[in-house]
């Protein structure tokens, strides 16, 4: 447990120290130490089974590390309130889209009349105010990805963190999704997002972590890493010659 | 629960509330009494006809449970039941005895018959007393068969074999088969089966399904069934409508239910006679 | 062949008669299982939705026991439900033997464990799928729950009208609390196995393809219902 941070102190950054994670005999995730700062975007890149969707779990606090520490300069209980999780395949209530954010809303307790205004919103900022009151799940593959970001967005978090977005969508709705993406991060919102795609790194990333077996390898600014990679795991990444 | 699907099964489900027939919530002075008694007196009929009669004369509704005797005097002792109407003497003498019922009247009788397929392997054709007709199939080892319910009619069933000197519990599987169910159900396994077996001769009439059965012994005086009236004693079970099942016990024993009786006919045969030797009926139940 | 068009031909009469026991006994047969129905579901499915979702330890155990007693027979429910209504059993006082609540008691008791259990199997393969959303969105073990059992709405019909279709077709629970009573208690599968006795084969019959044409039309209709909500939602 953290003491109590008064109320003005910023929420970021986040602090991994040494925090390890364990299934079983397997290792992970091991010796994990990093910081994260408002501001950039953070990319979590690296091949398959590199371990980043697990980081990005326990950041989250879903799950708990095996060993180390995870702390927020704000506190642990402010960054449950003020954070929220995209999964890489959101899952969507059976219920039209517009109840779907209002869930999330009155998760928080938020009365039902500011549910609806502020799900209006967030349906219009990604461009669903006239699938409102469609099932959710009938909604397109990139339908459903805005609709996830929208639930998001409507909790206004002051961190967001997001696991593959887009990864098994087309180009076009690829495009729209990180468009809307940068929007959120030109409004304010921290960005923590995983990727195997390296181009889309190129395209959202500010900052790199480069993952490998459980490891974090480099931690650079984007324009670093993808021009002076350190490491010889992330030259052969980068040369798309790594899988795994 | 969050679903808009339930509700509507609810809502459903409180309609049929609403119009259902049975609903006893609507008239609560309804006056009913529960009366125990055996599958012979309803499957013929006989009950639901004095019943109808009684509850036109006085308002009060007889609820019938028909179970054997042996189940329907557990149920009196018990205090399920407001009064029995049974046939079995011996058990019936004991449960006064035994102070669950304050006093025992005759109603009325019927009697036992035994049926079997007209080939009668054993020949109890020619035979002329019940207990001769037994003798005859066990020494044949036709397949007979018994309710082994605990019944008045297994009862009787057990009297006569003891009567003839045979013990049939050890053969129970070879040729004597117990059915343990009612006797309607038995004459269905003893029409399948072609076997013989004892019934009451209301059951027997009342029977759609006889196939090849045919009465072959029948008039033999032992095989007289004599039924009996029994109020539940509301010293041992205060609960009891002892009011209402003396009016029905009298209505019974009065000439109009006697006359009842005796006027029930199924398939144009009478099948139960009113036993009028408790002369003065009502009156005699005061004592 | 003879007895198939004479069941067919006795289940026409019945039907077309509009014989008004037939009306009653078809009603207080719906009434008595529509009653288990609500009662078990109000019980069965919060209790299986938790069972669900909620670890604790014995719970394997109580799920084993749960599924045994999907299995419960009748005869045996009945049984402890007379011993339970008889005079001298806790609530002889109630007066409640031989009365259609009598049956209503027992056919709940029957069923209350097909739902909870098909609810507890549905609502855990749900909380495998949503668990972690639920939980990132701030969801507690009760809210889940709740949200899951709405979610799998159209499956829990299934398991609700398996439990409804175990209690109108049961005749052994029934027969025993009930006790068959003309216009009182007489029921369906009562009437059925009355006949029966009685050598009334082709009126018991009819009466049989009455039962299977009123639980074809009550799970059909359901399943209409699930279609079109299904495509709505």
């Amino acid at each position: 447990m953290q003491p109590e941070a008064p109320p003005n102190t910023p929420l970021l950054p986040l602090r991994f120290e040494r925090v390890g994670y364990r299934s079983r005999s397997t290792s992970l995730l091991e010796e994990l130490s990093f910081s994260l700062d408002a501001g950039p975007v953070s990319v979590i890149l690296g091949p398959n089974g590199a371990g980043k969707t697990l980081a990005l779990r326990i950041a989250n606090g879903l799950i708990a590390p095996s060993s180390g520490v995870v702390s927020w300069n704000g506190g642990t209980e402010r960054a449950r309130a003020e954070s929220t999780l995209v999964f890489q395949r959101p899952v969507l209530l059976r219920r039209s889209a517009r109840a779907n954010i209002e869930y999330a809303l009155r998760l928080r307790g938020m009365a039902r009349k500011e549910c609806r205004s502020r799900a209006e919103v967030a349906l219009g900022a990604l461009g669903l105010s006239k699938l409102g009151d469609r099932p959710a799940r009938l909604l397109s593959g990139g339908e459903q990805h805005r609709l996830a970001l929208a639930r998001a967005r409507a909790l206004a978090p002051t961190v967001l963190f997001l696991d593959e977005p887009a990864a098994s969508l087309d180009p076009g709705a690829t495009r729209a999704l990180e468009t809307s993406i940068t929007n959120l991060r030109d409004a304010g919102t921290k960005i923590i997002m995983t990727t195997h795609d390296l181009e889309q790194a190129r395209r959202m990333a500010d900052e790199i972590l480069f993952f490998h077996r459980g490891r974090l390898l480099e931690h650079a600014s984007a324009e670093a890493f993808f021009g002076d990679p350190k490491c010889i795991e992330a030259k052969k990444f980068l040369a798309r010659e790594l899988t795994s | 629960m969050s679903s808009r699907t339930f509700p509507i099964i609810a809502l459903a489900i409180a309609m049929l509330f609403g119009c259902s027939p049975a609903d006893e919530t609507s008239e609560p002075e309804a006056v009913f009494i529960i009366l125990g008694s055996t599958t012979s007196t309803r499957d013929s009929g006989l009950l639901a006809d004095l019943t109808e009669r009684f509850r036109a004369r006085t308002g009060i509704e007889v609820r019938v449970i028909a179970a054997g005797t042996g189940r329907a005097l557990e149920y009196g002792r018990r205090g399920d039941v407001d009064m029995l109407l049974v046939h079995h003497r011996p058990s019936e003498d004991a449960f006064v005895a035994e102070g669950y019922a304050p006093y025992r009247r005759d109603l009325m009788y019927n009697d036992f018959v035994i049926v079997g397929p007209p080939d009668d392997p054993a020949k109890i054709r020619g035979t002329s007393t019940a207990t001769d007709a037994l003798a005859a199939i066990a020494a044949s080892e036709s397949p007979f068969l018994s309710r082994g319910d605990d019944s008045g009619t297994h009862k009787k069933e057990h009297g006569l074999w003891a009567e003839a000197g045979i013990d049939p519990g050890p053969h129970s599987g070879t040729w004597y088969r117990e059915t343990g169910s009612g006797m309607g159900a038995t004459l269905n396994v003893a029409a399948e089966m072609a076997a013989y077996t004892l019934t009451d001769r209301g059951t027997w009439l009342a029977s759609a399904n006889h196939q090849d059965l045919e009465i072959l012994l029948e008039g033999d005086p032992p095989l007289r069934n004599p039924y009996g009236l029994l109020p539940i004693d509301p010293e041992r079970h205060p609960h009891v409508k002892f009011e209402a099942a003396e009016t029905f016990i009298h209505w019974l024993l009065s000439d109009e239910g006697l006359d009842a009786i005796d006027a029930f006919k199924v398939r144009g045969e009478q099948l139960f006679f009113a036993d009028r030797s408790d002369s003065g009926g009502a009156a005699a139940v005061s004592d | 062949m003879g007895w198939i068009g004479d069941a067919l031909a006795a289940a026409f009469e019945l039907i077309v008669g509009g014989d008004p026991e037939l009306g009653e006994i078809v009603a207080l047969s719906l009434r008595v299982s529509g009653t288990a129905l609500l009662v078990s579901s109000v019980i069965g499915l919060p209790f299986g939705a938790l069972l669900g979702i909620v670890r604790f330890p014995g719970r394997r155990g109580v799920v084993i026991v749960l599924n045994t007693l999907m299995g419960l027979p009748p005869v045996v429910v009945g049984l402890g439900v007379l011993l339970l209504l008889s005079r001298p059993g806790p609530l002889g006082h109630l007066g409640l033997l031989f009365t259609p609540e009598a049956m209503m008691i027992a056919q709940s008791i029957l069923i209350t464990p097909i739902v909870a259990a098909l609810t507890r199997q549905t609502i855990e393969d749900a909380f495998d799928e949503y668990g972690e959303q639920l939980r990132s969105l701030g969801a507690g073990r009760l809210r889940s729950a709740a949200t899951l059992l709405y979610e799998a709405r159209f499956t829990l019909l299934t398991a609700v009208l398996a439990g409804f279709g175990r209690a109108i077709a049961e005749v052994g629970a029934v027969q025993i609390v009930g006790g068959n009573i003309a216009h009182v208690t007489r029921i369906m599968t009562t009437t059925i196995a009355l006949d029966t006795n009685r050598g009334e084969f082709a009126l018991a019959m009819g009466l049989g393809i009455i039962l299977l044409l009123l639980a074809l039309a009550i799970v059909g209709s359901a399943e209409i219902l699930r279609g079109v909500a299904n495509r709505a939602a």
